[in-house]
């Protein structure tokens, strides 16, 4: 199924210039965490600090920024977090998508192609939490959850080259 | 074992106050694009500009901030194929080869997962994007090549529907917060 403007909430792709993606490269990277940092940044790209605010704000505003700012590891500020995945039958999966989505702890719910039909991400205030959340799930629809927590990082880095 | 207590020491024992979890949840939707950010960060949370940002510099190096950085939107950058690739790995092989997907430059996130078999018995997870499934795909080829006779089976899931998306509200508590 296409996946409509509506439902990611997104938008189609956009013409960036050449200036707009040497800044996405950039910052994908990292903010300096310094006394002026657009600035900084600002003049390795060699263009004026104003014209570096202007575009990111620009970038945000039409969306092809959906955020800029730290990104925090959950776990370390004490949450709990996990993957959880379910199955559910075809008639009752948009019923059951509200149901799972009606928790608050759900951040993330993605429909994918598989039997495990029903993909999403369980952020908790504490760790012990989530076995708490999942059980409530499976009480609210009736179908088991898989919780697949990770046991190992290799790796979290998202750049997209533009 | 209070909530409080638990959550004041991260996990290599950096102390995580009061005011850097003000600063966390004044900065979790994101930085004011300003040219001092600091300062307008501080001007929310009662602080000096110089106060917010050597608790933030402390809380990257400590782990608590992976990094301060643009986060694209996927779909807008034409990056619309998104490709949850899951792989089933000898488990004496798993870190070996978890470190070498993790090196491939079209994957954003690598983990180990458990299995839960007979359903699934798929314990590596790796996130790939591309302008195409075609891309997914040749990429998603190259891993197997890479995992060789490790990889028992493998399977790209593609996400076909946002069902919800609200971001990652971190959990950070506050008191009087239930």
């Amino acid at each position: 199924m296409p996946l409509s403007d509506k439902s990611r909430g997104t938008g189609a792709a956009v013409e960036l210039d050449a200036l707009d993606r040497r800044i996405l490269n950039r910052l994908q990277d990292g903010l300096p965490i310094v006394e002026a940092p657009f600035a900084v940044v600002a003049q390795e790209l060699e263009i004026e600090e104003q014209m570096l605010l202007e575009r990111l704000n620009d970038l945000r505003e039409s969306g092809v920024l959906s955020r800029f700012g730290p990104m925090y590891h959950a776990e370390r500020l004490g949450g709990g977090l996990t993957l959880a995945a379910m199955s559910i039958p075809e008639i009752y999966f948009n019923a059951v998508a509200e149901e799972v989505n009606a928790f608050a702890e759900v951040a993330h719910n993605y429909r994918r192609e598989h039997r495990l039909n029903m993909w999403f991400v369980l952020a908790t205030e504490t760790p012990e939490r989530i076995g708490d959340v999942i059980a409530a799930i499976e009480a609210a629809t009736g179908y088991p959850v898989y919780n697949m927590p990770k046991q190992e990082e290799f790796h979290v880095r998202l750049h997209l080259p533009v | 074992m209070s909530d409080s207590t638990c959550r004041s020491e991260s996990s290599n024992g950096a102390v995580f106050d009061e005011q850097d979890r003000a600063i966390v949840l004044a900065t979790q939707s994101g930085l004011p694009l300003v040219s001092d950010p600091w300062g307008a960060v501080g001007a929310q949370v009662d602080m000096s500009a110089e106060e917010v940002r050597r608790r933030m510099q402390r809380m990257q190096e400590t782990g608590v901030i992976r990094r301060i950085a643009a986060v694209p939107n996927h779909y807008r950058l034409g990056y619309v194929a998104n490709g949850m690739t899951v792989w089933d790995i000898e488990d004496d092989e798993i870190d070996r080869m978890g470190r070498e997907v993790a090196r491939h430059p079209g994957v954003s996130h690598c983990y180990r997962r458990p299995r839960h078999l007979p359903e699934w018995p798929y314990n590596l997870f790796a996130m790939l994007h591309g302008r195409s499934r075609e891309e997914v795909e040749r990429q998603a080829d190259e891993l197997a090549a890479l995992l060789g006779h490790a990889c028992r089976d493998h399977q790209i899931l593609y996400s076909s529907r946002i069902l919800k998306k609200t971001g990652l509200r971190l959990a950070v508590d506050s008191p009087g917060r239930t």
